[in-house]
């Protein structure tokens, strides 16, 4: 099983190795409240997390959709009904009222983290 | 409110009182419609199609009753007393109108031959009628048509498509004597008898004789000789329906035809007709264009317009059996001093012929068989000065087709819904852009559809470009793509997209350039960079549930199974847990497979010998088959065998949609071969081969390709069909809409399968070797990588920890998804699946 980061006052947790999450692919990752983040790097090398759980179908499975572009945004399609969701802001890029949660991550080169305090709409 | 009571629910009927109501926007009328036939009404020049798959409900027109329309079917008008102004019925109503409109439009005229009236005679004009021929073709060999005119060889055609040996008797010296000359009914002659078709001209039927079962045997010909023959079809013309006008005291035409005038009213100012019904000027039409034109003159007259009837184009252009045939303005040269130019060209199989004025300037008409590509362009110019050189506008050689460009505004572009080339270029200006635009805003190219090419034609010259790009990243076309990667050997998409392309790609270039790059054999389709492109399923060789769990269908080549093997998959099943239940593709899914379980679960298969159906792939799915000589008392070839070799030959290719296939092993065609891609059903001398079939949205028979081959034939054309297929068809594009789209249709295919007329067929032929040589199982492969594994896990932070959000209860005994388990977020709508 898996051990969540414990340092005192940290809110990161590890989801995985630098090298398991290669350019425009996705992985989920359990937080330590039960909620799922979908977890992503894109081909320009920048990293997202995003809700797991697709809003248009209830199922967790954004993490598993394809990663892209629409007009230069970063995007992920859900694999269920195609609907598409800015990996910057969150935003369904159909209706701006759904909106994923989203978090902040890092990666150190050899461990990718994610902050687990729900980030602002940017 | 005024009434409006309309006899006949037929195209024209339809048409007047779609019209109607689309003008009369005060709501002055209130329609009632009274038809005679158990159906409302239909497109009855598409009647033929009935033969190659089309449905009653796909041909109907659609039912007008709403709030000021009420549409009666199975209840024919026996009676107008028109000083009372009512109309009896044969339910026994009694209408009352203030304006009448009889669209009765006509009926097959059956000549008074003897024995016409045995079992096995048949008209052919409604849909009983055609239900009637195909119920008689069941236990039928052969059939005779009596009269080569349109609807004659189109009735042929019926019959060769129904199984049987089939004649056309003509009383004329040539086919098709109302639309065409001497010279192409005899080209049009040889083309027919090519395909199959016995052709008797010059010859009148005498009778028809009994044989001892008291049905159809024989037909007897003026010129002493008979023909055996089970079926016969009278298709000799037709007769105005003006029966219930005559008895009302209205005046006929000499050769029948309610008499109207140019705004089509009768001798009575509150009695109408229109269509095939009506006489104009001594003419009867027996085409669909005029009587729309009627109808839109009527509809206009009712709502106080000032439009009229003049007459009409009676242009044809059509296909016959795969022929094109099209004749337009003055075919036969009657204007006084006319000049013809004509080119007959037998070895390729073309008949051009063009009538001009006395000084060669004006084109009159002309006739077209074989190709008729320049229809669209001359029969717009009828009436105009030519532009150039006569000859050069029907050879071939003549270089550039002439464009729209050379044609007046006033021309009309689409005569069957009286169009001109001004009201086009006006909509174009106005926003139409393309051609369902077009359609939607001026009714051009809705009936026949030959105007479509003008209309493609005018958007070009319009400076409107027709956009082939996949999506906002790449301006390319599917195939485009495809020849870009085979030209420059690219074998990734980011060196596609950085080369060729802009931006990071989406869920609709990246699985296109996926199944490209697949189909040229580029190894594992989760190896490195591709898993990221692949679409939902392919992602991870699996399909996805509702709910984000998988289904499993290991394949089972041509549906037969052991019971060991069939014991296996019950055990996983059980073990797993998986919901259990055989697909229409004659196999079994295994449905609810958690992410992390699939390998255990392909570990299992894979040990018992199992390869991944690839039912998720755009790729080979099922073969079916029936039993065959392998069990079946009727059959005549190992279909199961058959099944089971093209299975294992075609598994695992990428193609540009999903492929199916299926093979019977004789006529009666239990695998249902004709509704696939690519079936084949035995004969006693081989195999057939059928193309262009499925179920699914639009459902579609297939159509024959090639008969009677040997085995390694047969295996020759479906390589060459298949890889030409993946070659040039678009992105989710089914082999029946490619073949519809394909310039030259289902000949063009045959050429380049079949004569291997663009010299491509040996080239074909080694990339499908290429395949069968390098094909592995997906499964096993990933069982085999532990990099490709490490796709198959919930959380990569927790590999083994199932998704909580996934739950079953059990219905009928097994597991079923529970809505998923939502955390702070409502589903909220779903949108339409872009697959
Ligand atoms: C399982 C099965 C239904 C069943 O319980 O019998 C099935 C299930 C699905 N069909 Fe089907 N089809 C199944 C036989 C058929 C058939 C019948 C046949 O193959 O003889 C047809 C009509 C025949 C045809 O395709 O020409 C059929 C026409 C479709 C279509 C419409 C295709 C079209 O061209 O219009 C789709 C949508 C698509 O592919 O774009 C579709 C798509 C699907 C998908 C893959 C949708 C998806 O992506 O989730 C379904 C997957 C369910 C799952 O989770 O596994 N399915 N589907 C059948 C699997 C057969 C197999 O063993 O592989
Ligand atoms: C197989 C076939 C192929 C054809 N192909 C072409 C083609 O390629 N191009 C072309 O231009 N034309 C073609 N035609 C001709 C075209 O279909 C007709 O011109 C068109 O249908 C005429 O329409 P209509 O409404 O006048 O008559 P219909 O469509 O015949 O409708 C008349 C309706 O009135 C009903 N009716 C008659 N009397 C009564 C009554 N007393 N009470 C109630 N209802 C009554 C009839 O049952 C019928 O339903 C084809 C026809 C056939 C049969
Ligand atoms: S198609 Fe013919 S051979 Fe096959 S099962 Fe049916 S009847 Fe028997
Ligand atoms: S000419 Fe028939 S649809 Fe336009």
């Amino acid at each position: 099983m898996t051990t969540f980061a414990t340092e005192a006052a940290a809110t990161r947790i590890d989801a995985c190795s630098s090298a398991r999450l290669s350019p425009d692919d996705g992985v989920a990752v359990l937080l330590p409240d039960g909620r799922q983040a979908a977890l992503f790097r894109t081909r320009g090398g920048e990293l997202y997390a995003v809700d797991n759980i697709d809003p248009y179908t209830g199922a967790a499975v954004l993490a598993r959709g394809i990663v892209g572009d629409r007009a230069g945004e970063p995007t992920v399609a859900s694999p269920l009904l195609k609907n598409v969701f800015s990996l910057r802001t969150g935003r369904s890029l159909e209706d701006p009222d759904i909106r994923l949660t989203t978090w902040r991550v890092d990666d150190d080169g050899t461990t990718v983290r994610i902050d687990t305090r729900v980030e602002d709409a940017p | 409110m005024e009434e409006l009571v309309v006899i006949g629910n037929g195209m024209v009927g339809h048409r007047l009182v779609e019209a109607l109501r689309d003008r009369d926007g005060a709501g002055h009328w209130h329609i009632t419609v009274v038809g005679e036939e158990p159906r409302t009404a239909y497109d009855r020049v598409a009647l033929s199609s009935y033969f190659d798959g089309a449905t009653a409900d796909d041909l109907s027109l659609g039912d007008l009753s709403g709030p000021a329309v009420d549409v009666h079917v199975d209840e024919r008008a026996t009676a107008i007393d028109r000083a009372t102004r009512t109309v009896t019925t044969s339910t026994g109503r009694t209408l009352t109108y203030d304006r009448l409109v009889l669209a009765t439009g006509s009926s097959p005229f059956v000549p008074p031959v003897p024995g016409r009236d045995l079992p096995g005679c048949h008209v052919y004009r409604t849909i009983e009628d055609l239900d009637a021929i195909t119920a008689a073709a069941r236990t039928a060999r052969t059939g005779v048509v009596i009269g080569g005119g349109l609807l004659g060889l189109e009735a042929a055609n019926a019959l060769r498509l129904l199984g049987l040996e089939a004649h056309v008797v003509e009383l004329a010296p040539h086919l098709m004597p109302a639309q065409i000359d001497e010279g192409a009914g005899a080209l049009l002659a040889g083309l027919v008898s090519d395909l199959g078709v016995r052709i008797h001209t010059g010859t009148a039927s005498t009778a028809v004789e009994a044989g001892p079962d008291g049905r159809v045997a024989r037909l007897r010909l003026a010129d002493g000789s008979h023909l055996d023959t089970d079926l016969v079809l009278f298709s000799v013309g037709i007769r105005p329906r003006d029966e219930l006008a005559r008895d009302a005291g209205l005046t006929v035409g000499e050769r029948g035809g309610i008499v109207i005038d140019d705004t089509c009213t009768t001798d009575d100012a509150h009695v109408h007709a229109i269509g095939e019904a009506a006489c104009h000027r001594g003419t009867v039409y027996g085409l669909i264009a005029p009587g729309n034109a009627m109808a839109e003159v009527l509809a206009d007259r009712l709502v106080g317009g000032r439009a009229a009837f003049t007459g009409a184009d009676t242009s044809t252009k059509l296909k016959l059996m795969g022929v094109d045939v099209a004749s337009f303005g003055d075919a036969h040269g009657r204007t006084e001093n006319c000049l013809d130019v004509v080119v007959n060209d037998a070895a390729t199989g073309r008949y051009a012929k063009l009538v001009l004025s006395d000084d060669a300037t004006t084109l009159l008409g002309g006739v077209l068989v074989g190709d008729a590509t320049a229809y669209a362009t001359l029969r717009p110019m009828v009436g105009s000065p030519l532009p150039g050189d006569p000859l050069a506008l029907i050879t071939p050689q003549g270089g550039e087709p002439l464009g729209a460009d050379a044609l007046p505004d006033s021309a009309q572009i689409c005569s069957c819904n009286a169009v001109t080339k001004g009201a086009i270029t006006q909509a174009i200006c106005d926003g139409s852009h393309d051609v369902p635009a077009l359609k939607a805003c001026t009714r051009a190219g809705t009936s026949c559809g030959s105007c479509v090419p003008m209309l493609k034609n005018l958007l070009d010259k319009a400076g409107i470009v027709q956009s082939k790009a996949l999506c906002e990243h790449f301006a390319h076309s599917r195939t485009e793509l495809l020849e870009i990667v085979r030209a420059t050997g690219i074998t990734t998409f980011s060196a596609l997209i950085a080369g060729h392309g802009t931006g990071a790609g989406c869920d609709i270039c990246k699985p296109a350039v996926a199944s490209v790059l697949a189909s040229l054999g580029n190894g594992h389709i989760l190896e490195g960079e591709q898993a990221t492109l692949q679409d939902t399923n392919d992602r991870h060789l699996a399909n996805m549930q509702r709910n984000g769990t998988y289904s499993v269908v290991p394949r089972i080549p041509g549906g037969e199974i052991t019971p060991d093997k069939l014991i296996v998959i019950g055990e996983v099943a059980r073990d797993f847990g998986l919901y259990t239940k055989i697909t229409g593709g004659q196999r079994i899914d295994l449905f609810g497979a958690r992410l992390e379980q699939l390998p255990a679960i392909w570990t299992r298969l894979v040990d018992a010998g199992f390869e991944s159906g690839h039912a998720y792939g755009k790729s080979l799915r099922t073969v079916k088959s029936c039993v065959g000589t392998t069990w079946c008392r009727y059959g005549v070839q190992d279909s199961v065998g058959l099944a089971i070799r093209l299975e294992e030959r075609y598994r695992g290719l990428r193609s540009p949609h999903k492929l199916k296939s299926a093979v019977s092993g004789c006529a009666r065609e239990c695998a249902e071969a004709r509704s696939k891609d690519f079936g084949i059903i035995a004969t006693d001398q081989g195999w057939n081969l059928y193309v262009g079939g499925n179920g699914g949205f639009t459902p579609r028979h297939a159509d024959l390709l090639a008969s009677d081959l040997d085995e390694a034939t047969l295996i020759r054309y479906i390589d060459r069909f298949l890889m030409f297929y993946i070659r040039t068809a678009d992105r989710l594009q089914r082999t029946a809409p490619w073949i519809e789209a394909m310039e030259g249709g289902l000949d063009h295919l045959r050429e380049v399968v079949v004569d291997d007329s663009l010299g491509i067929g040996a080239e074909l032929e080694d990339a499908m070797e290429r395949h069968v040589a390098s094909y592995t199982d997906e499964w096993a492969a990933v069982l085999a990588d532990p990099d490709k594994l490490a796709r198959f896990q919930s959380f990569a932070n927790a590999p083994d920890t199932p998704d909580p959000t996934v739950a079953f209860t059990t219905t009928r005994d097994q597991p079923v998804p529970t809505e998923p388990v939502r955390l702070g977020m409502p589903a909220l709508r779903t949108r339409e699946s872009a697959r």
